[in-house]
């Protein structure tokens, strides 16, 4: 072809749908770590501003969003032993405890595992709050400061949800809002570790554009949501709002999801250790977990329907199962991060008819 | 794949998932609706004289056809203060008498109106068990809840129609004083801190009810002549009824049995 369409400002592919969009993904991608944007053809979003937002890797602050990753996984954990002990109102007041904020009670039967998740959860609380006040004066990343923010916003709505759940006696939206919103903080925790991490500040993202439709980001972001009604239906099951078969049936559409986005993931950008390593991360944990479904499944439904109380197969593999449950919602939550830093999406340009011929402009 | 195929699987999958969501929303609002009902009733009418000359009673024993299931172990170990005998009462049977059924008249007072009894119905946590397993108390009298244990208990009836509470008791507090306002039969009341200790209060409008004994028997006396149905309720084994008519200052036997489940 004689005159060949070479549009004079961008390429006919760009990043993200608009040239909006595409210089506010090149910031956010390319502005911090210095990443050739020449290979699109755009114009240089490095300028003086954005390289004066550069950051440098803090360890102690990194580390302590781990410590806080670390201690909400153990938090959801003493959270799900509370609803498999059946514990939840073995302390019928809150926020006291048998009327006192500071004395321990005797920690037997069900207030050892009530009050040992309420002391556990106010451990968290205050990690978050000072891993935001940290984060606000030594991070550089405004966006980042905002997210320790909304972390101390979560973690209060969480203890309020916890505090209606026993004030309103276990209602099942509730319960399992409050269920559902611990493991929400719990992605929120594993973000923040990431984002402070060495490897995200100092790394030089690999790009690599993705032509595939639907686009592996695409693919991670109905994962995180097809694993969140899985969440929510877990949990309106665990806390009697709703039978068992449209978790265990739905398990059937998180599995082929999950496969699809780790094997696409896989196929496709097996040379970036960024996407590779979560997506591997996620079979395995998907694998482990339809295990441990099937076994809590087993001791709780098929063979602990009548038992006069919680025994320790039914209290195990339904907590485990929780657990890796959390785990699977994070890694999904990280794989989606990885893929949009690593993979940007390619848009056709949707020009009018005019501007996409030069010759004609 | 190409854009209709992924459109097409999308949609399913969403289409699948608000499904699943929706299934569980339905269930919440009928949970919502059975723990609405918390108001107190009307004041009741004059009690209906009943002649003390004709009154007859209703009596017999309730047996278990089968064999009967193990009892349940219990494991008490996570709290030292719990000392009791360490098998579940789910189903109490003994040389086949079937124990803690509740028996009631459940229809044919017609619009009988009765004197609620003055003196409380003792609920004791001993051995961090419930005594007794089952309890039959009529709409309005008083239960007096005590804790007999070293250890705090905590009571937590969870009803379909009553209101529902939660109150701690620490040892040696004194005694709760509790009412239930609305009939319902097999009201469940559990400890949460002892996962194991369950037990049934039924709250019925009438006095004519029993529970059944370790031998299985129960009477009704003081009933007016009449044609009623005799309800037997289990809380594992479900109801039973029958149909029966007493004639005045008849001594009538009712047997019953029921069937593993």
């Amino acid at each position: 072809m004689g005159g060949q369409l070479r549009p004079p400002a961008y390429s006919a592919k760009i990043p993200r749908w608009s040239e909006q969009t595409a210089l506010l993904w090149s910031a956010l991608t390319f502005g911090i770590m210095g990443k050739e944007p020449d290979r699109f053809n755009l114009p240089d979003p490095r300028g003086p501003t954005l390289k004066s937002i550069a950051t440098t890797y803090n360890r102690g602050l990194h580390r302590f969003a781990v410590v806080l990753a670390c201690w909400t996984f153990l938090l959801i954990i003493a959270g799900a032993l509370v609803t498999s002990n059946d514990a939840g109102l073995s302390v019928p007041d809150w926020p006291t405890s048998f009327g006192s904020l500071y004395k321990i009670p005797r920690l037997v039967g069900g207030v050892k595992f009530e009050h040992t998740h309420r002391m556990i959860a106010q451990g968290a609380g205050l990690l978050t709050i000072i891993l935001a006040i940290w984060t606000w004066r030594a991070e550089k990343r405004r966006w980042l400061r905002y997210l320790g923010i909304a972390a101390v916003v979560m973690v209060i709505v969480q203890g309020v949800l916890g505090g209606l759940t026993v004030k309103l006696f276990l209602p099942p939206p509730v319960s399992s809002a409050h269920a559902a919103l611990a493991q929400t903080f719990f992605c929120l925790a594993v973000a923040i570790a990431v984002f402070t991490g060495q490897k995200w500040i100092e790394e030089q993202p690999r790009i690599e554009f993705d032509q595939r439709r639907p686009s592996l980001f695409t693919l991670t972001l109905l994962s995180i949501f097809v694993l969140y009604v899985q969440l929510i239906l877990g949990a309106m099951f665990r806390h009697h709002g709703m039978s068992w078969w449209p978790h265990v049936v739905h398990a059937v559409v998180v599995s082929f999801v999950l496969a699809w986005t780790a094997i696409r993931a896989l196929t496709a950008y097996p040379n970036v250790e960024a996407i590779r390593r979560p997506a591997i991360l996620m079979i395995a944990l998907l694998i482990g977990q339809l295990c441990l479904g099937f076994t809590a499944f087993l001791t709780r439904v098929a063979w602990g329907r009548d038992a006069v109380q919680p025994e320790l197969p039914m209290v195990a593999s339904t907590v485990a199962h929780v657990a890796v449950g959390a785990l699977l919602l994070a890694t999904a939550v990280i794989l989606a991060i990885q893929t949009w830093r690593h993979v940007p999406v390619a848009f056709e340009e949707r020009l009018p008819q005019a501007q996409r011929n030069p010759t004609t402009a | 794949m190409n854009r209709k195929n992924w459109i097409t699987v999308s949609v399913s999958v969403l289409a699948l998932s608000a499904l699943l969501a929706l299934g569980a929303c339905s269930k919440k609002e009928n949970t919502e609706q059975s723990s609405n009902a918390t108001e107190q009733p009307a004041a009741a009418p004059a009690a209906t004289p009943i002649d003390p000359a004709t009154v007859a009673t209703v009596s017999g024993t309730v047996k278990f056809d089968g064999t009967a299931p193990k009892p349940a172990k219990i494991d008490m170990s996570q709290d030292p203060g719990c000392k009791g005998t360490n098998e579940a009462e789910a189903v109490d049977v003994s040389g086949g008498d079937l124990a803690n059924v509740f028996v009631y008249v459940k229809d044919g007072l017609g619009n009988r109106t009765f004197d609620v009894p003055k003196d409380a119905v003792v609920l004791d946590q001993s051995g961090c068990k419930y005594h007794p397993h089952v309890l039959g108390v009529m709409a309005g009298q008083t239960v007096q809840i005590k804790n007999d244990d070293p250890t705090t208990h905590n009571i937590h009836p969870t009803p379909k129609d009553n209101r529902e509470w939660n109150e701690s008791q620490p040892p040696s507090s004194p005694a709760l004083e509790k009412t239930f306002a609305r009939e319902e039969i097999m009201l469940p009341v559990k400890c949460n801190q002892h996962p194991w200790m369950k037990m049934y209060i039924n709250v019925v409008k009438s006095p004519f009810f029993a529970v059944t004994d370790k031998s299985g028997k129960y009477e009704i006396k003081g009933l007016p002549p009449g044609d009623y149905t005799i309800a037997f309720v289990h809380e594992k084994l479900g109801e039973q009824d029958q149909k029966v008519t007493v004639a005045p200052k008849e001594t009538k036997t009712v047997d019953q049995s029921f069937k593993a489940m």
